[in-house]
């Protein structure tokens, strides 16, 4: 759905993007992750071409963007919804104003778009608001308003720069719920750049990480927990400390309910003992990675086992 | 002079104030408001870079930002008779006026398009809006409040201007003040004016904070 290759973009002697592939399927949830200045916010902008790269192709839904400007650019545009850190939101105009704005950008009639205002409004739960100012709302309700303009145009894509980092967890969990609901329901492909490893947990199916202009990682949640060394492991399960001589990184996705723990305890001469650990769901599984210390004779078979039953095994 | 024939004079002179005040302000407005834009739009980094135009609007209005209003008025007479016919006169007081704020209020209302958000505007051209639509429904709309302030501030200078424009024949409250109060020592006179002068001018600016703080809604 998008698909961006060799992106390069330069301010002055600071590169943003030192060549950026990027390949997010129609339907899912994506997110980018990275240090501050990794380049994750010119990514997402070059995506929309608010920023033009300097070499590289961005192609949306099927359209090479890059080639595009003036008016065609703006028609792309406007099937490329956009939601914002700080809201982005008209001061000057009520909730509904606001959602209508991008329909009269459209050019869609008066009666059509109060139909469709009341629609979207409904959509991201702010019936009854609509005669509001900006102001008078909360940040989450600031955000939906900004999620409901960002929908006015039936867009295939939904770009998000830490849409939720103004806000508070409880609040950021209910954008984030509103958000998911949109892309199973809508069927809506969602890029979102976070900084909030919880926001990659919690609702993304692809993930990439990002740092001094490049892509790091990228891939299936689930595949880059599996794999050895992933950094992306690490960020979402910090383990306390570094992992001592000896010890042994468990890193498991899928049935949780399987004993392995204890499996090995019994099938080999072995003792187990829990340094540290982090379980979680992601991607609509579970995942965990689990610090043991193995102690016995028999370790190394219990830790083949281990291997062959799909767990990934680190030893340190 | 008794108040029945101070009366007829200040109610003349406050019309002729008024008059000139309100026309010059309405021509101010008309160019001044395109100007102000263009000087944000045409900049480095706005929606249409044009620097070298950019910087040929700023001389200019920098230029008619430097001049005193009273040397402005008289270096200005041939293009006043070029424009109205006249050098004296309402009408003719009514062009040097217009010039003079002209240059002021562009500046006052590319001060309050610097203040839009750059977010609000990106998000605009992230949702297709090309240039025009953004002035027209961004720019201007988020600034309103700011450019009503602004508003009010060169109605404010602009009674001020009429004083002096009053020694070119326009007539008008301070040109009242001036022939009488000081040229006839008539005190009353004087004293009159003045506190019509600071009454308008309060009312003005009353009016003004009024309807910026309705516009605003931040
Ligand atoms: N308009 C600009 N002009 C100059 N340099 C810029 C501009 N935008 C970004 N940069 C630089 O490009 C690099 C990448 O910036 P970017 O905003 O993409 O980072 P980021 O990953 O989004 O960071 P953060 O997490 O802080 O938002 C930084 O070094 C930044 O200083
Ligand atoms: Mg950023």
């Amino acid at each position: 759905m998008i698909e961006v290759s060799g992106l390069r973009k330069a301010y002055g002697r600071t590169v943003a993007l030192d060549g950026v592939d990027l390949s997010v399927r129609e339907g899912e949830v994506y997110g980018v992750v990275g240090r501050s200045g990794a380049g994750k916010s010119t990514l997402l902008r070059c995506v929309n071409l608010l920023e033009r790269p300097d070499s590289g192709t961005v192609r949306v839904a099927g359209q090479e963007l890059t080639g595009l400007g003036g008016r065609d650019l703006n028609r792309a545009r406007r099937r490329i919804g956009m939601i914002h850190q700080h809201f982005a939101l008209l001061s000057s105009r009520t909730v509904a104003g606001n959602v209508a704005f991008p329909l009269e950008v459209m050019g869609v009639p008066r009666a059509e778009r109060r139909r469709r205002v009341a629609e979207l409004l409904e959509l991201v739960g702010l019936n009854g608001r609509e005669r509001d100012h900006p102001h008078q709302l909360s940040g989450g309700q600031k955000q939906r308003v900004g999620i409901a303009r960002a929908l006015a145009g039936k867009p295939a894509v939904l770009l998000s720069d830490e849409a939720t980092s103004a806000l508070d967890p409880a609040t950021t969990q209910s954008i984030l719920d509103l958000l998911k609901r949109l892309n199973t329901e809508l069927g809506l492909t969602i890029l979102l750049i976070t900084h909030e490893m919880d926001v990659i947990k919690s609702v993304c199916d692809s993930a990439a990480i990002m740092s001094g202009g490049r892509v790091e990682e990228s891939g299936a949640v689930a595949d880059l927990i599996r794999t050895p060394g992933s950094r992306l492991t690490r960020e979402i399960f910090p383990l306390p400390g570094p992992a001592p001589a000896g010890s042994v990184t468990l890193t498991f996705t899928g049935d949780p309910q399987r004993p392995l723990v204890s499996e090995v305890v019994r099938k080999f001469d072995v003792d187990v003992s829990i340094l540290g650990g982090a379980i979680e769901e992601i991607a609509g599984g579970s995942a965990g990675r689990l610090r043991v210390a193995l102690i016995g004779d028999e370790a190394p078979a219990a830790l083949d086992y281990l291997r062959e039953s799909g767990l990934l095994v680190e030893v340190s | 002079m008794t108040w029945e024939e101070m009366a007829p004079l200040l109610v003349e002179a406050t019309v002729e104030t008024a008059i000139m005040v309100g026309w010059s302000a309405l021509l101010t407005v008309l160019l001044g408001l395109p100007l102000g834009v263009a000087l944000v739009v045409f900049d480095r980094g706005g929606l249409r870079p044009l620097p070298a135009l950019k910087s040929v609007l700023g001389m200019v209005v920098n230029v008619g930002r430097s001049l005193p209003f009273i040397v402005l008025m008289i270096a200005i007479i041939p293009f006043t008779r070029l424009v109205v016919g006249t050098t004296i006169g309402t009408a003719a007081v009514v062009v040097p006026l217009t010039v003079g704020a002209v240059p002021f209020f562009a500046r006052l209302v590319e001060t309050s398009l610097r203040e839009v958000d750059r977010d609000v505007i990106q998000a605009a051209q992230a949702m297709g809006a090309g240039r025009a639509t953004v002035v027209a429904k961004v720019l201007l709309p988020e600034a309103l409040p700011g450019i009503v302030a602004g508003i009010t501030v060169t109605v404010v200078a602009l009674i001020g201007y009429t004083a002096m424009a009053g020694t070119i024949g326009g007539g008008g409250l301070g040109d009242l003040a001036i022939r009488y109060g000081y040229q006839r020592f008539e005190t009353g006179v004087m004293v009159a004016t003045v506190v019509l002068l600071v009454v308008i001018v309060q009312l003005m600016q009353s009016l003004g904070d009024y309807a910026a703080r309705r516009l605003s809604h931040k």
